[in-house]
């Protein structure tokens, strides 16, 4: 790691003028993906700012209107296994715990959930060119080993794909991502947080310099009678998804109301299609109906030398996944 | 003589020009206040191994793959190369060397019942994250253990025998 100095805030607002004065200074809050990106020389912050210190940020509260506020602090597991996410948002619940390792997950808080960067290959080998780490340089993974990189919505300059299983459940959920900094609060809607690559891609998100997450709001409803999360991967735990797909409907005297369908794993966000969902709604729940919705959901999916089989493997995640949904408990 | 660390800058113009003023802190570790001075990139595994001497701690991949550093934090385990000391003042931190308290604690004595390690290297952490398992209370079957250990990696593959060394610690809680 670099030389750096260690500072720890009380408040979000303090934090904030701190970061605000110093363009490489970077918070730091449950440090399981930024301590290693620190040690292969990718974050090299020269003050790192403390969050882990103020008080309330790390707590799951009831909103007035039967919503929910995960603070940013709070730890994956403890929102994982938290009696209110496992009551109404069980799709959540089960997408965080497809995630990372147990003690991973004792440390890693919400806010930093969505802030992971990429575990593309040549984005962690600094030998190599990568157009997200160093602007311009090139992209190695674009012809090189390209097996875990994306499918959808990548350019020419950046094919990595974003790696979290919790953010996959709240674009489903239609999460609203609360935002505090030096000169106010903001809102950003889930879908909105994060980017594609285009020809920015050290941009991962719509998140200011100077910013800092304070939690993460979920609408009433959680749509937790019909869901489930799939995850493929290479062993069967700990490990990043090829593909994921966060599937939740609300049913109606045998018709589908509400439709969600998010992807993990195959493009630099998470990846909803909403004409898929539309067409899914006011349909009986058919295999049929679901193999066109992927179709759909895949339209302009583009393969490159190793990982053309997501293109498939995606859609039959899809169909088999909008199955389960339908009957979660079994 | 005492050496300085040596130090990664290859962007002198970012960085701080001097070395980062070392920091005073006390951990608590396996109940006892211990005061260090660190610079702010020490990890807690490092401060645990190099400062506090308490070398059961294990370093395998040093980036949060294998669990071999596994420590308990306020009762909750976790990686202790993926924290810094300096974020770590005021937790109440147990290793491996704190675990026994009359004798040898039951997970011990039943990782050598059942012959759960060959080379033991990662049976530390093992022994760790089996017992903050069993406090986080979600475990419940077999394949539970199996899923809920796997940020533990055994590369002797002993893995069939520490989840029975698990299971029986846990099926004896759950008779007491």
């Amino acid at each position: 790691m670099n030389n750096f100095t260690y500072i720890a805030a009380d408040t979000p607002k303090q934090a904030a003028n701190i970061i605000s004065q110093n363009p490489d200074a970077a918070f730091i809050a449950g440090g399981t993906n930024l301590i290693d990106l620190m040690k292969e020389n990718i974050a090299k912050p020269n003050q790192l700012i403390d969050l882990n210190k103020i008080p309330g940020l790390d707590e799951i509260t009831e909103l007035p209107d039967a919503g929910l506020r995960l603070g940013a602090l709070a730890r994956n597991a403890d929102t994982a296994y938290h009696p209110l996410v496992q009551e109404r948002y069980p799709l959540l619940a089960d997408a965080i715990l497809a995630g990372a390792s147990a003690q991973l997950r004792n440390m890693a808080t919400n806010g930093g959930n969505l802030l992971q960067r990429t575990r593309c290959y040549y984005f962690y080998d600094i030998a190599t060119p990568c157009n997200k780490r160093e602007p311009g340089s090139g992209c190695a993974a674009y012809d090189g080993y390209n097996r875990m990189n994306a499918i959808l919505g990548s350019s020419e300059h950046c094919v990595a794909v974003f790696p979290s299983d919790m953010c996959v459940a709240l674009a489903a959920l239609n999460a609203t991502v609360n935002v505090s900094g030096a000169t106010g609060e903001r809102q950003i809607p889930f879908n909105e947080f994060h980017r594609l690559p285009g020809d920015t891609p050290q941009l991962d998100n719509n998140l200011q310099h100077g910013e800092i997450i304070t939690s993460i709001d979920l609408p009433p409803g959680g749509l937790n009678k019909n869901y489930s999360y799939l995850k493929l991967r290479d062993r069967t735990s700990y490990a990043f998804a090829l593909v994921s797909i966060a599937t939740a409907f609300e049913l109606k005297d045998g018709l589908i109301v509400d439709a969600r369908i998010a992807l993990g794993g195959v493009a630099h966000k998470p990846w909803r299609v909403t004409e898929a969902e539309e067409f899914l709604k006011n349909k009986q729940p058919a295999k049929e109906s679901f193999t066109q919705a992927a179709t759909l959901i895949l339209k302009g999916a583009v393969g490159l030398k190793h990982n053309a089989f997501k293109i498939e493997l995606a859609k039959r995640a899809i169909v088999r996944n909008c199955l389960t949904a339908l009957n979660p408990d079994k | 003589m005492k050496s300085e660390p040596q130090v990664i800058n290859n962007e002198h113009d970012k960085l701080p020009a001097a070395l980062a003023p070392e920091l005073d802190i006390v951990l608590r570790v396996n109940g006892h206040d211990r005061t260090i001075t660190v610079r702010p990139w020490v990890t807690l595994l490092d401060a645990l191994r190099g400062r506090l001497d308490l070398t059961g701690t294990k370093k395998g991949c040093d980036h949060g793959q294998c669990g071999a550093c596994t420590v308990l934090v306020n009762g909750k385990r976790i990686n202790s190369c993926l924290t810094l000391a300096v974020m770590q003042t005021g937790n109440d931190i147990t290793t491996i060397e704190g675990i026994a308290q009359d004798g040898m604690h039951p997970m011990q004595q039943a990782f050598i019942d059942h012959d759960a390690f060959q080379c033991g290297y990662c049976t530390p952490g093992q022994i760790c994250s089996a017992i903050g398992m069993l406090n986080e209370g979600h475990a419940h079957t077999r394949g539970d253990v199996q899923e809920l250990m796997s940020g533990n990696l055994c590369r002797c593959g002993a893995y069939t025998n520490i989840v029975d060394a698990i299971m029986e610690v846990k099926e004896a809680q759950g008779n007491e």
